[in-house]
């Protein structure tokens, strides 16, 4: 019943880009979709996306807009030309709101009058040492990652030794000891005088970005392993006999070789592990300090010291996202490709 | 797997006995090669885990550090019969999961199916739909939160309480909390299936596709007999990797319904952090930790002899 994968076509790295011309070459276009399924495709998209959209929408609002519904979707620059002067955000949110007569949208007044106000407040609220963490972070344990996660991918699948399954496996079940479950003494441990009771090691960890990085690394590697042994295993295993009878060692065979074959899944998983990484909260928030704060913290924070001004917390989740998303969405095809390795093979 | 390591069968003579660096060197290279990523996952995942089974074993509250001693099971036995909440806890971890994982499936296979058809704006209809995987869990939980489900100014509330009879505008983490942290859960993780499946989708030979239609087969009929069958072991490792991450979800609880109303939407993962952190109890909030860990090993035992199967497989 099972097609049989294309496996031939699937070996080298220009024939992996096969899935980004998806049927081009047949000019028919026998494929295309009639136009209620196209409709339906549309409406299932914006709904999906509908919170994102509210929310990158609402970091342009002034405060009382904000929180006025039905939502104001649609930007209008100085329609509300009398109503929340640049300084403010009024604290009742019905004043202006209602103020313009609703005569655009039959009933519903949709507009706002788009505003920077808010990532002015943000940005001079010292948003950027939290983004500048984050990066470190997400960076520094994506790069750590591959370091540790190329070589032993390589080796699990073209240098397999008798165990290499049982040692795949041990990496993915890493992946599932949940964090909560260490995080007691992951912080002891990280603290400068550990526990006293155990003759007081601590790695002193707790205030740098080092800690983070480690936990990071620990927590992607599995999935990269994962990815990248898949990517590996693609290789089509006559180049590598070849290169090896031509007198090539390990580094040569992997620096000149396998790199520049595998560099598509590479991509993909350098891409999967600073997306986990930029995203995490969990650690980011139990282990937080003072110098090491990534942005999830500050959106934390800024819930419990601002809690309803939405339009402030919508800019600066915005700004939270947006490195990540445009990430993603430039790299969405690799990011198809690379997840699925492991049921390809 | 087809290619052993020949040259490199290790050939030290007779002499006396090799030093360790020799023995080392003398590895085959796979193994070599893995050795550094093995000993960092042992040491950061398994030392932190030794150290909770001690402290689980302890009676210590930080806030209470003079009554620091051995306690024996007595962690162990609390959580497992007097603490109601360990209990609705165990079961919210496996609703969630279960029915997160299982959603998330049936509508990333609907995204995928929607966009493996052509039509005008499909690449951004896909770029749309795989938009939630990437934001932020935090942001994302926050927005969901208060301009999507909040009960006055929530973008959800206003729709129900205009467009459906009777003006129903219900508190949704309220009255629905289950019901919402599944729903923000499968928002987020569908795009992540839907994106495993499209690559399968995506796998299946046009030659195969054609003859079908030429054979006069409807869209459902394609769908039924080539593309499902076809996606079995993308669905088994977008479900693997699925109850991986969700199985430990914390942002949306912590930031939605912080496990609330009462242990309606705990999960094993927040109730631990709220014994350690929050409760400053160590050592109950590790005995929790080695439960949780048990019983994942369990889970990850079952899991794994499944990827085995799907990895053997065809």
């Amino acid at each position: 019943m099972q097609t049989a994968l294309p496996r031939s076509s699937s070996v080298s790295p220009t024939a992996s880009r096969r899935w980004a011309l998806p049927r081009r070459r047949r000019g028919v276009q026998k494929d295309q979709a009639s136009p209620a399924w196209a409709v339906l495709a549309w409406i299932v998209a914006l709904v999906t996306f509908f919170p994102v959209l509210h929310m990158v929408l609402t970091g342009f609002k002034h405060e009382a807009d904000a929180v006025d519904l039905p939502p104001r979707l649609l930007p209008v620059p100085g329609i509300t030309e009398s109503a929340a002067p640049a300084e403010g955000v009024s604290a009742e949110p019905a004043a202006d709101a209602d103020a313009p007569p609703a005569e655009a949208t039959g009933g519903f007044d949709i507009r706002f009058d788009p505003t920077l106000e808010q990532y002015d407040t943000i940005l001079g609220r010292e948003f950027m040492p939290f983004f500048r963490n984050s990066a470190v972070a997400s960076l520094g344990s994506t790069a750590l990652v591959m370091l540790l996660a190329i070589p032993a991918a390589y080796g699990l699948a073209l240098r397999p030794t008798k165990k290499w399954k049982d040692v795949l496996f041990f990496f993915i079940s890493t992946r599932f000891l949940p964090a909560s479950g260490v995080i007691v003494p992951l912080y002891i441990l990280f603290s400068a005088n550990g526990d006293p009771r155990l003759g007081g090691f601590g790695l002193d960890l707790l205030g740098t970005m080092r800690g983070l990085i480690i936990l990071y690394t620990a927590m992607n590697l599995p999935i990269a392993i994962w990815m990248l042994r898949s990517f590996f295993e693609e290789v089509p295993r006559d180049v590598l006999d070849a290169a090896r009878v031509d007198g090539a060692g390990v580094m040569r065979e992997m620096t000149q070789i396998l790199l520049p074959m595998v560099a598509p899944g590479i991509a993909a998983t350098v891409f999967i592990s600073i997306i986990f990484a930029w995203n995490e909260f969990f650690l980011a928030v139990s282990l937080a300090a003072v110098g090491t704060s990534t942005v999830p913290i500050f959106m934390v924070k800024f819930v419990t010291a601002e809690g309803l001004f939405w339009a402030k917390l919508a800019a600066s989740s915005t700004m939270a996202v947006l490195p990540i998303v445009l990430l993603g969405w430039i790299a969405q095809k690799q990011l198809v490709r690379g997840l699925s390795m492991g049921a390809v093979k | 797997m087809a290619v052993a390591d020949r040259s490199l069968s290790p050939a030290y003579g007779s002499a006396a006995r090799p030093s360790l660096f020799h023995r080392l060197w003398h590895q085959p290279v796979g193994r070599l090669l893995i050795l550094p990523a093995l000993i960092y996952a042992i040491i950061v995942t398994q030392a932190p885990f030794l150290l909770t089974l001690y402290y689980s074993f302890q009676r210590w509250n930080l806030q209470r550090p003079s009554t620091r001693g051995f306690a024996g099971l007595d962690n162990y036995k609390f959580l497992l019969t007097r603490d109601n909440a360990f209990r609705d806890a165990l079961l919210n971890t496996a609703i969630f999961t279960v029915s997160a994982v299982l959603l998330s499936l049936l509508v990333g296979l609907f995204y995928a199916e929607l966009v493996n058809h052509r039509f005008p704006g499909r690449g951004v209809v896909r770029t749309l739909l795989i938009t939630p995987f990437l934001v932020m869990p935090a942001a994302a939980s926050l927005t969901w939160k208060n301009m999507m489900l909040n009960p006055t100014y929530g973008a959800v509330d206003w729709l129900t309480r205009t467009a459906l009879p009777g003006n129903p505008s219900p508190n949704w983490l309220g009255v629905y909390p289950k019901e919402s942290i599944v729903l923000v859960l499968v928002w987020r993780w569908a795009p992540f299936m839907m994106l495993i499946l499209l690559a399968g989708m995506q796998s299946i030979s046009e030659e195969v596709r054609e003859a079908a239609r030429v054979d006069g087969a409807t869209a459902w009929q394609e769908f039924r007999s080539i593309t499902l069958p076809h996606l079995s072991r993308f669905m088994q490792l977008g479900g693997l990797l699925g109850t991986v991450y969700i199985v430990q979800d914390f942002d949306p609880i912590y930031l939605m319904t912080k496990g609330g109303p009462g242990t309606a939407t705990t999960n094993l993962s927040y109730l631990t952090y709220r014994k350690a952190v929050e409760a400053s109890n160590v050592g109950q909030g590790a005995a929790l930790g080695v439960i949780v860990v048990i019983l994942s090993m369990i889970v990850i035992t079952l899991l794994i002899r499944w990827l085995d199967r799907m990895m053997r497989g065809t």
